[in-house]
């Protein structure tokens, strides 16, 4: 059992903090996802647990061990850097069977697990060659192999997928899923690319400053970001986030946008503002459609006339720029048709899909 | 496209610049295998006539009509002047080297400076203050004098050229390899050290030709066989109004084959250029 935790793990070089005490429980064969943008601290954070980055505050422990003072090799982790770090004077079978030898395994041993990994991960005709005379795709497969001879406790990746161009990432990406399907372990696994992240973890942790903002389901921090940090980093297009204050009329509680419009905010919203409060109201791209390109059901809309901006075309739909409470928003067109800069068109606001959070401290009011 | 009369003309240029660096080495070579006779001859002969080892044979006192100079004795002295110097300078350079290269400590930078501030000094400047302190405290005339005078002198360049070449290797492979399994100091070993050979094996050639052909220092250091290093031993064969141009010419070679055969031998590592496909960019 290899549950990681973290307790009030802080960071700071000299009087410089970099991670300001943070709780988190990994448990067991999870993969969990550490994103988050430049200069957040995910990277200390990982390093922390993998023993590279000496802790200032708090506690790490693996398992049921503390290993806050443990070497790195001390706490069976295996580590892929985001420059692979293959070693150079090595050839792919040295490079995987290192951590084996380092360990005085016997030679049948090596053999026989280094053959089973690069089995997993393609890399058996690659065995005799050098890191040099590889690409970036098949090096990043050796250090993922390096990383699984060893069947350790803990996976940790450091943005393995960041050097590579953006179809061989695609492809990375699904191969690490697999990879994880067929050598259960809990991983960590950190990245400032929001899609990785949603697609690869079982959760997500969103973090800013050195601090926490949510940890969740990609599910629960798509559809329930609980401030307006997370629901801007998450998700593609970024949440449109429109300033407005809160009325009531004809008994409902609204939301009024700065360009007058108004819209009806959803019962469970409605019960937690105060009339003259000033929010911010979220909505993605996809509750904002043309009328008959969207997905409503039985939901209640507001009925918006927009010019359109700019759109632009994606294959199976359309983004579609336009203007709403003073900001420019995005909209999205299903099944699209071709559309005009400047043409007119009549939108669908989803208001149950609304997201409401109070503008002073960007909590969401529903969480 | 270059035109092949450029293309001659450089060739002309690399001509002239290798003459120039060579002929003198070459004419070295030829005295020392030339008769005496020939040396001051006039017009001068250039490939001499009867290639002969005599010049050897007298130098090491192997034959009867001229005294020998204790050849071997300097050839030894210089042996283990130089070798104990280049080992410790590596050795060193190497700890001084991976310490500038890996670790942020107070006063870093200024000690860094300092040390290639010595590297400024031209070091016969030096001789005379040396030369007083050696003599109070018995160091002059003494094998371990004059390393410790080499050491001053290369350990700054071999801290500064090892330093780059662990500069170079990023400090990944060693977190890598700590992961894998290993202690600091297998990481080291069996990851950094590795690739920074062909830089330490640069810096061992320069610290040996550096003290194998000293000759300012030496002169003023050295007085007996005790510690008498080669070059300094050429000026043996001056007399007050002779210069044995055959001997000294024969020891000079002497002097340069160990070196040569030193170079080629390490050769294959300085170029070796280590490719550094294990990391990214
Ligand atoms: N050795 C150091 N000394 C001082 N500050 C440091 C040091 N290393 C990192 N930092 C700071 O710590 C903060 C967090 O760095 P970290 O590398 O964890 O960020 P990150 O979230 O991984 O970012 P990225 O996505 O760019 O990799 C940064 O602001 C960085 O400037
Ligand atoms: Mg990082």
């Amino acid at each position: 059992m290899a549950e990681v935790r973290l307790e009030k793990l802080v960071k700071s070089y000299g009087k410089v903090g970099v991670v300001h005490g943070i709780d988190l429980t990994i448990a067991h064969n999870e993969f969990v996802v550490l994103v988050g943008p430049s200069g957040c601290g995910k990277s200390t954070t990982l390093r922390m647990i993998a023993g590279l980055e000496e802790i200032s505050g708090g506690t790490i422990s693996i398992g049921d061990r503390v290993v806050n003072d443990l070497a790195p090799r001390e706490r069976n982790i295996s580590m892929v850097f985001q420059n692979y770090a293959l070693y150079p004077h090595m050839t792919v079978k040295e490079n995987l069977g290192f951590s084996l030898k380092i360990a005085k395994q016997d030679t049948a041993t090596i053999e026989k697990r280094v053959a089973e990994a690069a089995e997993i991960l393609g890399l058996t005709p690659l065995l005799e060659r050098t890191p040099g005379e590889l690409s970036g795709g098949q090096r990043q497969r050796v250090a993922m192999g390096r990383a699984i001879v060893r069947h350790p406790d803990v996976f940790l990746f450091d943005e393995p997928l960041s050097n590579l161009d953006a179809k061989l990432r695609g492809q990375m990406r699904v191969e690490i899923k697999k990879l994880h399907q067929k050598v259960k372990t809990t991983i960590v696994y950190v990245t400032h690319d929001q899609v990785e992240a949603m697609t690869l973890a079982d959760r997500i942790v969103i973090m800013k400053d050195g601090h926490i903002e949510q940890v969740g389901t990609p599910a629960e921090v798509f559809e329930k970001p609980k401030n307006t940090f997370v629901a801007s980093f998450i998700g593609s297009p970024p949440m449109n986030l429109l300033d407005a204050t809160v009325a009531t009329e004809a008994g409902r509680k609204i939301a009024k946008l700065n360009d007058g419009v108004t819209l009806a905010l959803p019962a469970a919203a409605a019960e937690k503002v105060t009339d003259g409060q000033t929010v911010t109201i979220g909505f993605r791209a996809e509750a904002f459609s043309p009328v008959g390109y969207g997905l409503y059901g039985d939901n209640e809309v507001a009925t918006i006339e927009r010019t359109i901006i700019l759109p632009e075309p994606l294959g199976t739909e359309t983004l579609l720029y336009t203007e709403l409470g003073g900001k420019e928003v995005q909209g999205k067109m299903l099944n699209p048709r071709f559309v005009k800069p400047g043409e007119q068109l009549t939108f669908n606001l989803d208001l149950s899909r609304l997201h409401v959070f109070d503008k002073a401290s960007g909590m969401s009011v529903l969480v | 496209m270059e035109r092949s009369w450029q293309r001659w003309l450089i060739r002309f240029g690399v001509f002239i610049v290798m003459a120039i660096i060579c002929v003198p080495g070459l004419w070295i070579v030829m005295t020392a295998f030339r008769d005496n006779v020939e040396v001051m001859a006039r017009p001068p002969v250039w490939i001499p006539e009867r290639w002969t080892l005599d010049n050897f044979r007298a130098i090491l006192g192997l034959s009867e009509n001229q005294q020998g100079i204790p050849v071997v004795r300097y050839f030894l002295n210089s042996v283990v002047i130089s070798v104990t110097s280049t080992v410790l300078a590596v050795l060193i350079g190497m700890m001084g080297g991976y310490a500038f290269a890996r670790y942020r400590f107070k006063g870093k930078n200024v000690a860094f400076l300092w040390l290639m501030l010595s590297r400024t000094v031209p070091g016969i400047s030096l001789s005379l203050p040396v030369f007083m302190i050696w003599s109070r405290v018995g160091l002059i005339d003494t094998d371990f004098g004059v390393i410790l005078v080499y050491l001053a002198l290369n350990i700054p360049f071999t801290i500064w050229l090892i330093d780059g070449f662990f500069r170079q290797i990023p400090l990944s492979l060693s977190e890598a390899a700590q992961v894998d399994g290993c202690t600091r100091w297998q990481a080291f070993w069996k990851i950094e050290f590795p690739l920074a050979k062909s830089g330490i094996a640069s810096a061992g050639i320069f610290a040996f030709l550096t003290s194998w052909n000293e000759f300012a220092l030496a002169s003023q250091l050295t007085r007996t066989t005790a510690s008498k290093t080669l070059p300094v031993g050429l000026m043996d064969f001056t007399a007050q109004f002779t210069v044995d141009w055959t001997g000294m010419c024969a020891m000079a070679v002497i002097i340069i084959v160990p070196a040569l055969i030193l170079t080629f031998i390490v050769q294959k590592h300085l170029i070796a250029g280590l490719t550094f496909g294990g990391v990214k960019g």
